[in-house]
């Protein structure tokens, strides 16, 4: 909302020295933010004249352009008082006409700096304006002409053209819709200064007689109150007047013809949107009903719009001739022949007009004020004051009659305990300011004993709650008198396990020398075949999203790896030798059926609560790392050494170490890895997730170097694994005997087997077995390996005597020869 | 060697006459002190000291010498050999000492030498921003509540009074998925936790509400310097008895405080949200310039305060919705964007710079965060 400062102060006596800037810091600390202060006429500099134009010379050029040769009266605003000669591209203008000069040593917005100069055979010195070289307008189809009675040659120009007026743009907020309106905007301005208000509502109307027209309401619910009043005799080609044309530009608005320009004038003035029909064009009465199937309507900007049942419209025997309260319809509109003018004020309910506005993807000034709430009063006081501003500036005649249909509802009342602003805002506020101010804000009030009870004004359908009065009370009182004091009695419990131990994971990742990202969970069917999924992969079935804001991704994803493989492409492509990356990322699963919308006048039921719940999608956090490249860096230490499969599970075993969870690896052939070298990874029966080498074409894909190793975990699950509870160790401190081993198996045996059975066979006494060497080769013979364990025994209560560690050793090696057919070498 | 003295000669043993001795410990003592490194002392060890050196050798002479002389003797060779031996002993510690420091200087390295063979981790400061930030709140006996990001509807809009036909309803700020029928959502922010934890707790006197949500929100803006579609917030609630405005006001100053240091306090200006009323934006005393000279400022652009988020008093409607006896409790509620907070805390110019995952921005955080 745009308020030039001169309206405002038309309804409200403010001090003659107060400055904008304490009105605009006043007004925000109410509650009307200061979005923008803007001053028509910034940016100009130096002399900016009145100029009377002697001759004008028209003369072709070689380019096909007509420019005029022209000489300006400018007074002795030059020096010399001599005539200016100046070039200008404009032709809308004759000898005689009064212009604005720019003279040379002038500035123009954007640093536009004026001097004498050769141009077309000529020395142009200066430039008669138009609007936008002015910053003043968009209008670049000409010059501006001044009407004749502007002041005398050389005056500055600045005062016509109403430079200097200071225009404040308000952010304001939803609720606040009567600050749509100089009316509302004035009137917070007196609330702020204590200053008198005249109130430009406040204006003798006739008394409805149903007169002006015929009009039937069919649905009184959309339409509470419909005012109509008929003028004639209009002159559609009265000019608007500059006073009025500067202040709706000021506003945001364009001046498009006189009828026009008094309707959306009065909109700023009063906040009640109206429209002028052309009388002649409008056959028979006028009727408020819901549209019809199928029913379409031209509206003024040439749109053929079909219509919804749910749309409000007006129609005439012709049919619907204008979408109520949203925009006119092309039919009926306004032209340079139109000498009888219906004029509509009306007052529609706010959530059709929302609903209409979205439908048909139509904003407009009075679409928006019609949607936020306007006063119910002002139909009968708005069209009369149309009546008023065409009959004293278009010439017409106001007809006798005023249609006046249905009845505002009447006021809210709402009542409180009288202390509810004191105990809500933690100010010392007495009953006598919490009355004051509501008056203020033309509220009723009466109070009886310890209850207030406020009769709210029409033009604030956004009071409907004790609290909204509070807001009311507090905000006038000012928030900047809350006083600062800490409550007192929180008594939370810390952060919970989960939080704790996923706080401990990043901390651990890091530590290890990975990079934590942050991607998008979007993602489309080709991520999906990038990470090779099967057609079947339960993992393709993803949760999709109505509205996505890209084609190509429009489902939530359901694995952590497609925008954490992306995040590494990334950094290799801005080129990074290599990248150690974790993710964590929230992935969901589709639930069945719908979330039901209750009430909110109580608490659902558990019962309730419970089928909301299941009907939301079922979401877990998924720990996502992707080791692609060099993972160390070459260096005088000797080669780097690039990612591989062990990396990969590397990071699972450090992860599982530091939770205390007991992980196994087994192989497993499961994409996007790589066949033979990926890792289920699980806990128990439980599997956690995988590890590994990425499939060879997921590495191409995603432009990663071979060998990119990634694993994907469910962490909520790792996490609810982890003891809560470790029992302290206890360990032996007498001396271990060692014993190393190698063992001859087939390839196919895996080391975790052979570690297992040395374990079983090895009895007691056995501290540790730990792989250490694995060789295969000529020596070992085709289809074999040999694998090196080295085996530590230690008695909890003795020194082991000699040959215990050998016998037991030798069991275990038993064992393994049993089990897997192991031959110690 | 001489046989046993029978018939005493004492030509036969002149190497232990006194001259005879004294030489060999003199020359013995000038060897020892020439020897200049270990393995020359172990030469001299080995010719004065060793078996066959003049000392041991004169040492078996002394059976030959009649019995009256051999005390004497045997005196002056003891003497002889404990000489040398004093004197080797020494040596060896000042050639072992010369050696060890020799050896240290030798081993001297270049440590200017890079030794970043394994480059460092570094969690994402939006990680380590909302870890802060639910830390300073933890400290103040709150508790910090989560919830999924993938929500109803009703939690969503609904039970925090944002009715049917709010703006913020429709498909040009939401995410919806599909069929929109199904009436689920990708939340729009954190106060759907909000919700659950007032219906799933309830609030008592002996277990008033005080929460804290950070958490990942959604909208349909256009993904550029300053909207992202994906983006961070931090909620509190509190319910309790007799919570007012000045509570609100003093958490977040509190908070203001903590995350920005001394002196940056809070403001609050009117505003309007569904789900709190009174409402209010707050703002933040301009932590770079603290209001102070602010025309050249760069963080607040002159303005001495920076936007930070909203809050209010908990509508009781809201309360009502959630199970909470909106007469005998009251509460206050506040949200701010945590991508927002680290932009002006940090300085960052894009947005995007926060998703994009490139190493070089995560890691320059270190452990400010």
């Amino acid at each position: 909302m745009k308020a030039p400062v001169s309206w405002i102060r038309e309804y409200v006596d403010l001090p003659a020295d107060l400055t904008t800037e304490a009105l605009t810091d006043r007004l925000t600390a109410l509650g009307l933010k200061l979005e923008a202060l803007e001053a028509a006429g910034a940016g100009i500099e130096g002399p900016l004249v009145v100029g009377r134009v002697l001759t004008k010379q028209p003369e072709p050029q070689k380019n096909g352009k007509v420019i005029n040769w022209c000489t300006v009266d400018v007074g002795d605003a030059n020096g010399t008082g001599q005539p200016q000669g100046i070039v200008c591209g404009a032709h809308n203008f004759e000898p005689g006409d009064k212009v604005v000069v720019i003279l040379p040593g002038g500035v123009l917005p954007g640093d536009f700096r004026i001097s004498e100069r050769k141009t077309y055979g000529h020395l142009s010195a200066g430039m008669i304006c138009s609007a936008r070289e002015l910053g003043i307008g968009e209008d670049h189809d000409g010059i501006i002409v001044l009407p004749p009675d502007a002041p005398e040659p050389g005056t500055d120009a600045r005062g016509v053209l109403g430079f200097g007026e200071e225009v404040i743009e308000f952010e304001i907020n939803p609720d606040r819709a009567y600050a749509l309106s100089l009316r509302g905007v004035a009137r917070e301005a007196a609330l702020g200064f204590d200053a008198p208000f005249r109130d430009p509502a406040v204006r003798r109307v006739p008394e409805p007689d149903g007169r002006a027209w015929e009009v039937q309401v069919a649905d009184p619910v959309g339409c509470p109150v419909f005012a109509a009043r008929l003028v004639s005799g209009f002159d559609a080609s009265a000019p608007t007047p500059d006073w009025m044309a500067t202040r709706l530009e000021q506003a945001g608005m364009r001046s498009i013809s006189l009828a026009v320009d008094v309707t959306n004038y009065v909109m700023l003035e009063l906040g009640q949107p109206i429209h002028g029909y052309d009388a002649d064009k409008v056959q028979g009465a006028l009727r408020v009903r819901r549209a019809e199937p199928g029913e379409k309507l031209t509206t003024l900007d040439d749109v053929v719009r079909e219509l919804s049942e749910e749309d409000l419209v007006i129609v005439d025997d012709s049919g619907p001739i204008g979408l109520a309260g949203v925009m006119g319809g092309a039919s009926t509109e306004m032209s340079e022949t139109t000498t009888r003018v219906l004029v509509e004020a009306a007052h529609w309910d706010a959530t059709s007009m929302f609903r209409t506005g979205r439908r048909h993807k139509l904003t407009s000034e009075a679409g928006k004020r019609n949607e936020r709430g306007v006063d119910p009063l002002l139909p009968g006081v708005a069209a009369d004051r149309v009546v008023e501003l065409l009959v004293e500036l278009g010439g017409a005649s106001a007809e006798p009659g005023f249609t006046l249909v249905g009845e505002a509802p009447g006021p809210a009342t709402i009542t409180m305990p009288s202390d509810l602003p004191a105990r809500i805002s933690g100010i010392a506020i007495e009953d006598a300011t919490t009355i004051a101010h509501l008056e203020a804000i033309g509220c009723r009030v009466a109070v009886e004993g310890d209850t207030l009870t406020a009769q709210v004004p029409a033009w604030r359908p956004d009071l409907t709650d004790p609290y909204d009065l509070v807001e009311e009370v507090v905000r006038i009182v000012g928030y900047d008198r809350v006083p600062s004091v800490l409550p007192r009695r929180a008594t939370g419990r810390g952060l919970t396990r989960e939080q704790r131990l996923r706080r401990r994971v990043g901390r651990t990742l890091a530590g290890a020398g990975l990079v934590e990202v942050v991607s998008f969970p979007f993602v489309g069917d080709d991520a999906w075949d990038a990470l090779g999924l099967p057609a079947d992969d339960p993992r393709r079935n993803a949760v999709r999203l109505a509205n996505p804001l890209s084609a190509e991704a429009p489902s939530y994803t359901t694995t952590v790896l497609p925008g954490l493989l992306e995040a590494a492409g990334r950094n290799l492509g801005r080129g990074a030798a290599g990248v150690a990356l974790f993710e964590t990322q929230t992935v969901a699963r589709p639930a069945e059926g719908a979330a039901p919308i209750y009430g909110v006048d109580r608490r659902p039921t558990d019962a309730e609560l419970e089928v909301l719940l299941g009907a939301i999608p079922v979401q877990w956090s998924e720990l996502g790392v992707v080791l692609a490249g060099e993972q160390e860096r070459a260096g005088w230490w000797g080669p780097a050494a690039d990612a591989g499969w062990q990396d990969a599970l590397a990071v699972v075993d450090r992860l599982a170490a530091e939770l205390g969870v007991e992980i196994a690896v087994a192989s497993a052939s499961v994409m996007p890895w790589h066949p033979g070298r990926c890792a289920r990874v699980s806990a128990g029966n439980t599997t956690l997730g995988f590890a590994g080498e990425l499939h060879p074409n997921v590495c191409r894909a995603y432009g990663l170097p071979a060998r990119s190793s990634a694993v994907a975990i469910d962490l909520d699950t790792l996490i609810a694994l982890a003891p809560t509870v470790v029992r302290g160790p206890e360990f032996s401190t007498y001396p271990v005997a060692k014993e190393d081993v190698a063992l001859v198996v087939d390839d196919t045996v895996t080391a975790a087997a052979v570690a297992a059975a040395l374990r079983e066979g090895a009895g007691p006494l056995l501290e540790s077995v730990r792989l250490f060497d694995v060789y295969a080769g000529e020596q070992i013979g085709a289809g074999k390996k040999s694998l090196a364990f080295a085996l530590r025994f230690r008695a909890p209560d003795r020194t082991l005597a000699e040959g215990e560690s050998g016998a037991a050793r030798d069991a275990a090696v038993a064992r393994a020869a049993e089990l897997l057919g192991a031959v110690q070498r | 060697m001489s046989g046993p003295n029978t018939d005493y000669d004492p030509v036969e043993v002149s190497t232990l006459q006194p001259e005879e001795v004294q030489g060999a410990v003199d020359a013995a003592l000038a060897a020892i002190a020439a020897a200049g490194d270990l393995d020359e002392l172990k030469q001299v060890r080995l010719a004065h000291a060793g078996d066959r050196s003049p000392l041991a050798l004169a040492n078996r002479e002394i059976g030959a010498l009649p019995p009256q002389a051999r005390k004497e003797a045997g005196q002056r060779i003891g003497q002889a050999r404990g000489a040398v031996a004093r004197a080797l002993a020494e040596r060896q510690a000042v050639l072992e000492a010369e050696h060890e420091a020799r050896m240290l200087v030798e081993e001297t390295v270049d440590v200017t030498l890079p030794v970043d063979r394994r480059p460092a981790g570094a969690r994402h400061p939006l990680t380590t921003g909302a870890e802060l930030i639910a830390d300073i709140f933890v400290a103040m006996g709150w508790e910090v509540a989560e919830g999924p990001v993938i929500e109803a509807e009703w939690l969503n809009f609904d039970a925090l009074n944002l009715g049917p036909d709010h703006p913020a309803r429709t498909m040009q700020d939401t995410f919806w998925t599909e069929p929109a029928e199904d009436h689920v959502v990708l939340r729009t922010h954190t106060s759907p936790v909000q919700a659950r934890t007032m219906l799933s707790r309830g609030v008592s006197e002996d277990a008033p509400i005080y929460v804290v949500c950070p958490g990942r929100v959604f909208r349909t803006d256009e993904y550029d310097a300053t909207h992202s579609p994906m983006f961070h917030q931090v909620e509190g609630l509190a319910v309790d008895e007799g919570i007012t405005m000045a509570h609100l006001k003093g958490t977040l100053d509190h908070f203001a405080t903590q995350m920005f240091g001394e002196g940056i306090t809070t403001r609050f200006r009117p505003s309007y949200f569904p789900f709190t009323e009174p409402s209010a934006e707050v703002d933040l005393v301009c932590f770079v310039c603290r209001g102070v000279d602010s025309d050249s400022c760069r963080t607040c652009r002159g303005e001495g305060w920076i936007e930070w988020g909203g809050c209010g008093i908990v509508n009781p409607r809201v309360l009502r919705a959630c199970g909470i006896d909106s007469e005998r409790y009251s509460g206050f509620a506040f949200g701010m964007g945590i991508d927002r907070t680290l932009m002006f805390r940090h300085g960052l110019e894009d947005l995007r710079t926060l998703f994009e995952g490139d190493v070089r921005f995560t890691t320059a955080f270190g452990s400010e965060l």
